[in-house]
């Protein structure tokens, strides 16, 4: 067969749709560079597949992404068809779930922070923003525990730091931050249960 | 959900009411048309047409806010008619029990209430015990005290009329929806009940959701293929964050948080264990030390002994009969006592009520910690509209975070299946798991503490946190299976009994919670989690068997599923006393004479009928049966209907108490409230589509901004007419809180409603856009517009009906 | 022919999930562009070089007073008798071994003579490439036996795939089911198409939905009389451009129609 898909989508995304794509946020330029010459089918074929969960709604649906071999970027999602939910279906926002990975030019990618008073962030490294936001949570911690309330009940607790979210994450991420925030002793703890 | 998304496939009659399933959850909705297609009638209510509506046998508009009289009309018709599954409702309910004599209801209030207070003093709410301690029953339900016909009497003020004037829903129109679902009370057939947020998002939200438990008692739809209720939930492990309790009134598990009171571990033991001495009540939360203690093992690991209460007095308490809730968190953000804030993968700028008051509230902290895959409104507050960044003296950091795909761990949906994902891709850039980055950041706190001291370091320093693999990176095995539960020292369990001796091994994953000690000798992270490991440590959440042995959809071998890989609560339910199942032909369960087959049922006694050795159905009640009276409720053990916050009338149909007496209201200057007031006199609902999600997630993928591209505003074209307004045109729509504009979509899927002989109409808008981006678009979060105010028991807010004005932009 | 497949589309299940709709943009890798919502949930507006498949929304109140609320996932037919591959002067435009019509993007030199030729309103332009683009059915999915991004996205079975004949039994067997106004569209005409609906409504109900599609009389002469008479003498061009003189006079056809038009469709004033 002399058609060739790919070559198909080079040719749109190397004039046209890139710079459509990038104004609205979502690079698939090099993505179609890369894989110039086969057919999309046949690099699905060759990718290392995983599978994984939605993560909008809270049916579960399975499914499949394709990543690179070599360069270990997914390039594809769709629905895992052998997962009893779904059977390969999804709805608009899990069969565009492509467009959360890392071709998204939104997606953060440094550790941003913002200065009192400033008005624009910073990039920062993670050594920098853990020392400096583990300075803050103890300072807070130090100057606000109490150790009893009004009525003089031992409480343990400090009411100035509050914690919300997240219903996005992981159960073992969930577990982790649950325990974490009782430790700090904060009990302004809330998610998205009721949103 | 009591059930399972594949398990709507099962049922003979689908009540969509408080939910969009077509739109928010179209996979569900798959399973939905699965049942249609069998001949089951799909029933949607709903103050929209929406894309559900259009899929249903029919749609029924209904005022927002009115769903307690709706479903009390149900019910007084289905007692009236006699529709009930009647052995149910006799042996599976509290119908039978006698309700104790101080007991009263009278013009919207139930004995007990504290006007000042809000509040109810509910010892009157109970029912009469003998000598033993066990409930007194009249299984004729004749008694005039019984739980039956006290129900009866409540819901005798619920007629046609009432109900209809109150909703606006027509009487012949709730006749059809009444005869529908009150089929389903035949033995064989099932109906269910889907809901999401549009039933949370009240004043009387939790009293929405009971008002259709008792529906669902009564006609024996609990436990059954097909039946139950079930919360469609929004966030894909919602389920999840809520079982391991980032939220103020529990721990992992849905173990009560400590209050002040309740000093010592004992007094929590001695409070929270269930008592029953009904020999054929299970009474399954006489567990809970077990829970209890394993729990505190797991959370402070080596540390935690018996000797210190197992960490106990370590834990933050919080004050009797507080809530802590996000409403409660912005307040005191507000009022300016807040200092630091953490974020985690959420914008409520954006998502929670009030809008106004959470980003002057975000303006006062000194720092706040932003966990992200995006920036957002939250984040970038202090560039908002209107805002001086030279005025902020916020620190804040976004620190940038793997989505979904980019880590490995389990996810758990509404159907309570727990699936294990993999990881496909790494992040981008400097981009960790939000597992790393918690990891990273408590480090970082404990490190401090160490070198230096500080406020009762033990609190941080005892917590057990040893979660890193060899290469320093979360590790997400160990949690998880730390979540299980392990034996921590050799435990020999000898059953003299049957002549069993049975040896754990330290080290060994305890394989169900039934096994968990209250000695101190198990950790478990969270015991409706275990199990979902074996013992010998295989991870059942991982596992993806596609056998289906009884054709009803349990997939009993793909993942796990909490309790103890149990695909259908109260399950035991869907049988008669003797154990045969009430419709064979949807066998879930049965007794062969010496053991359950089919799900994994809901505990191995023998069914109810042996007197011996049975046990009632619903073990989780101390009672063994499903509450008909509610006394867990704060606003009263039988729902009432009360009006909205703000809403068009300035009196309450139903009695003389116009909004739910047990709702307290913040008190800030930008807590305001406009009821029946002239200058805000339409009705607004807020929701999201399905190409939105949550605080607007969606708004940064440019295939689902192309297809919900702005805001909108759905008005009924006799309202547009009424107003001058075009389809497409800007529309301002504005609260007695603030204002936001969309574009109008008029539209012939919303239709006025007759309340009380006046024409009420309604207006619609999704909640998913803000200021920060598209750059270009100027509608900003609708969330501006709604109060600080929600359902007593929970805290949802009230976003699903308050009052608005609409004009030309 | 391999195999001749029908797409069936039974549009008494669509939920409008737009899944196919967004499934579509994934695969093919198809930018979003910017819109604005025009009173309605649908869009895109309409079909574009870089939306292949779209679903219209429509409010309509049936002759019982019923208000209903049509979706039509709109997108290529896949015609037995194509009239843009009739036109196609550079051969880009061809039947792939299944019946569905595939494009050769290397072959196409952006003539534009399938735009009007299509009775469906299908093929676009894109100006910044001088390129039509259409849906193929996921072509390559098909030779891998793998159904089409939107078939595999649908979650109710309103889209599915197969051999045409199972398929056209199926869309029979369903439109006996549901009664009424209900009726098979697409086996009737232009020698058949590979996408074949089940309309729960008569055909002219549906906006932007040809009641009786035909292949324009003048491709007929054209193509089917005079071109193997032997008038084609000149390049593929030249030839394009008499083929477009003749069928629409001297005219260019409006490069941005197929791309930013709005449409009423499913938004109309009220």
């Amino acid at each position: 067969m002399k058609l060739s898909r790919r070559r198909f989508l080079t040719m749109s995304g190397a004039i046209g749709s890139g710079v459509a794509l990038s104004s609205l946020g979502l690079d698939l330029t090099a993505l179609k560079a890369h894989a110039a010459g086969i057919s999309k089918m046949d690099q699905v074929r060759m990718a290392r597949q995983t599978t994984t969960i939605c993560c909008y709604c809270s049916v579960g649906c399975g499914l499949i992404c394709s990543a690179d071999k070599l360069t270990g970027k997914i390039f594809n999602i769709e629905g895992d068809p052998d997962h009893p939910i779904n059977e390969g279906s999804l709805c608009s926002k899990g069969a565009g779930i492509f467009g959360l990975t890392e071709v998204n030019e939104h997606r953060l990618r440094k550790v941003l922070y913002r200065a009192p008073k400033s008005d624009k962030w910073e990039e920062k490294d993670w050594d920098w923003s853990l020392k400096r936001i583990a300075r803050l949570v103890k300072d807070t911690r130090d100057a606000d525990f109490m150790t009893h309330n009004d009525k003089g009940e031992l409480v343990n607790r400090v009411e100035t730091i509050g914690h919300y979210g997240s219903s996005n994450i992981g159960n073992e991420e969930c577990w982790t931050l649950s325990v974490a925030c009782r430790a700090m002793g904060l009990v302004y703890i809330d998610h998205q249960a009721r949103v | 959900m009591t059930n399972h998304y594949i398990d709507l496939k099962n049922s003979d009659c689908i009540l969509i009411m408080g939910s969009n399933a077509a739109e928010n959850h179209p996979i569900a909705f798959k399973w939905i048309l699965r049942a249609k297609e069998r001949g089951a009638k799909i029933i949607h209510v709903d103050p929209r047409f929406s894309r559900t509506s259009a899929r249903c046998d029919y749609h029924v508009p209904l005022r927002s806010g009115t769903d307690i009289a709706f479903l009390g009309g149900m019910i007084k018709h289905i007692i009236d008619n006699n529709l009930i599954q009647e052995e149910y409702v006799q042996y599976y309910t509290n119908a039978s029990q006698i309700v104790s004599p101080g007991f009263s209801f009278e013009d919207g209030l139930f004995s007990g209430y504290n006007s000042e207070k809000h509040s109810y003093n509910k010892e009157t709410w109970t029912t009469v015990k003998d000598e033993k301690g066990i409930p007194l029953r009249d299984y004729t339900l004749q008694d005039p005290r019984c739980v039956y016909q006290m129900l009866k009497k409540h819901y005798e003020r619920y007629t046609l009329d009432k109900v209809s004037s109150i909703t606006g829903v027509p009487k012949e129109t709730l006749l059809r929806v009444y005869n529908d679902y009150g089929a389903t009370g035949a033995k064989d057939k099932a109906g269910t009940e889907c809901y999401a947020l549009g039933w949370t998002h009240h004043t009387v939200g939790s009293q929405n959701i009971r008002t259709m438990s008792i529906i669902q008692l009564l006609l024996g739809n609990m436990g059954v293929c097909g039946g139950g209720i079930n919360a469609l939930r929004g966030e894909p492990n919602v389920q999840g964050s809520t079982d391991h309790a980032i939220l103020y009134n529990i721990l992992p598990g849905y173990l009560k948080m400590p209050s002040g009171p309740v000093d010592t571990l004992a007094k929590y033991i001695e409070k929270y264990t269930s008592k029953s001495t009904d020999p054929q009540s299970a009474n399954w939360y006489q567990n809970y030390p077990k829970y209890a203690v394993s729990f505190l093992k797991a959370m402070w690991g080596d540390k935690a002994t018996p000797e210190n209460e197992f960490g106990y007095s370590w834990l933050p308490k919080i004050d009797d009969g507080k809530a802590y809730s996000i409403m409660h968190t912005t307040d005191v953000m507000y009022a300016g006592k807040m200092k630091g804030f953490f974020a985690y993968g959420s914008n409520i700028a954006v998502s929670s009520p009030n809008t106004t008051k959470v980003r002057k509230g975000l303006q006062k902290l000194k720092w706040m910690v932003n966990v992200n895959i995006f920036d957002n409104e939250t984040s970038s507050f202090w560039k908002g509209p209107g805002v001086d960044p030279k005025s902020v003296d916020t620190e804040v950091f976004l620190l940038p975070a793997a989505a979904s795909m980019e880590k490995e761990g389990s996810q758990s949906n509404s159907g309570r299946w727990v699936q294990w994902r993999y990881k496909a891709a790494n992040p981008p850039g400097d981009a960790l798991s939000d597992g790393d980055i918690t990891m990273r950041i408590l480090d970082a706190v404990r490190e401090l503490y160490q070198k230096e001291g500080g406020a009762y370091p033990e609190q941080v320093l005892n917590l057990k946190w040893d979660y890193k693999d060899a290469f320093g990176r979360f590790n997400v095995h160990k949690v998880a299976k730390l979540i299980n539960g392990h034996y921590i020292k050799d435990v020999t369990i000898e059953d003299a009994a049957a002549g069993t001796k049975e040896v754990n091994k330290k080290g060994e994953t305890v394989p169900s919670f039934a096994k968990l000690m209250a000695d101190g000798s198990t950790n478990c992270g969270n015991w409706l989690m275990s199990g979902s490991f074996d013992q010998k440590g295989e991870n059942k959440m991982q596992k993806r068997g596609k056998e289906d042995p009884t054709g009803l959809g349990l997939y009993p071998d793909w993942c796990f599923a909490w309790p103890l890989n149990r695909r259908i609560i109260y399950n035991r339910a869907s049988c008669d006393l003797e154990g045969k199942p009430y419709n064979p032909k949807m066998k879930l369960l049965e007794w062969t004479g010496d053991k359950w087959v089919g799900d994994v049922p809901d505990g191995p006694w023998p069914p109810m009928a042996n007197k011996e050795k049975g046990k009632y159905p619903f073990i989780m009640k101390a009672d063994g049966v499903g509450a008909l009276f509610g006394p867990g409720m704060v606003e009263g053990p039988f729902p009432e209907h009360y009006e909205p916050l703000e809403g068009p009338l300035a009196k309450n149909p139903m009695s003389g108490q116009l909004i739910n007496p047990a709702v307290k209201l913040f008190k800030s200057d930008l807590d305001k409230v406009a009821n029946a007031d002239q200058k805000f006199p339409y009705v607004c609902t807020t929701y999201s589509a399905t190409e939105h999600w949550c605080s607007g997630f969606t708004r940064w993928q440019p295939w689902l901004l192309e297809a919900m591209p702005e805001a909108y505003v759905e008005i009924s074209e006799k309202l547009a007419a009424q107003l001058g307004l075009k389809n497409g045109e800007r529309v301002k729509v504005s609260s007695v809180r603030g204002e936001v504009t969309g574009v109008a979509m008029v539209t012939k899927r919303m239709t006025p409603f007759e309340v009380e002989g006046k024409i009420v109409h309604q207006v619609g808008m999704p909640c998913n856009y803000g200021w920060f981006n598209p750059v270009e678009n100027k509608d900003d979060s609708v969330n501006l517009l709604t109060s600080a105010v929600g359902c007593p028991n929970t805290f949802c807010p009230e976003y699903k009906a308050f009052m608005v004005n609409v004009s030309k932009a | 022919m391999k195999q001749e497949l029908i797409k069936l589309i039974d549009l008494s299940l669509c939920t409008a999930c737009r899944g196919c709709q967004v499934a579509c943009k994934q695969w093919n890798e198809l930018p979003a562009k910017r819109t604005k919502n025009f009173g309605s949930y649908q869009n895109p507006p309409d079909l574009q070089w870089n939306t292949w498949t779209l679903i219209r929304f429509q409010e309509y109140v049936d002759q019982r007073g019923t208000l209903k609320w049509l979706f039509r996932k709109d997108g290529c037919m896949h015609c037995t008798d194509a009239s843009c591959i009739k036109v196609c002067p550079t051969k880009a435009l061809y039947h792939t071994e299944f019946g569905s019509v595939s494009l050769d993007v290397d072959k196409c030199i952006g003539c534009k003579e399938c735009i009007p030729a299509c009775p469906f309103g299908v093929p676009k332009y894109n100006k910044e490439t001088n390129k039509i683009l259409k849906c193929d059915l996921c072509y390559t999915r098909l030779q891998a036996n793998q159904p089409p991004a939107c078939v595999l996205s649908c979650p109710t079975g309103a889209l599915q795939i197969g051999d045409k004949d199972a398929m056209l039994k199926k869309a029979y067997k369903r439109v006996k089911e549901l009664g009424g106004d209900a009726n098979v569209y697409g086996d009737k005409f232009v020698g058949g198409t590979h996408v074949v609906y089940v309309l729960p409504e008569n055909p002219q109900v549906y906006d932007n939905l040809p009641e009786n599609p035909q292949v324009p009389l003048s491709i007929i002469i054209w193509k089917d009389i005079l071109k193997p008479a032997g008038l084609l003498v000149a390049g593929t061009v030249v030839a394009g451009a008499f083929l477009h003189y003749i069928t629409h006079g001297p005219k260019t056809p409006d490069d941005e129609t197929s791309d930013d038009e709005t449409t009423c469709e499913g938004g109309k004033e009220l």
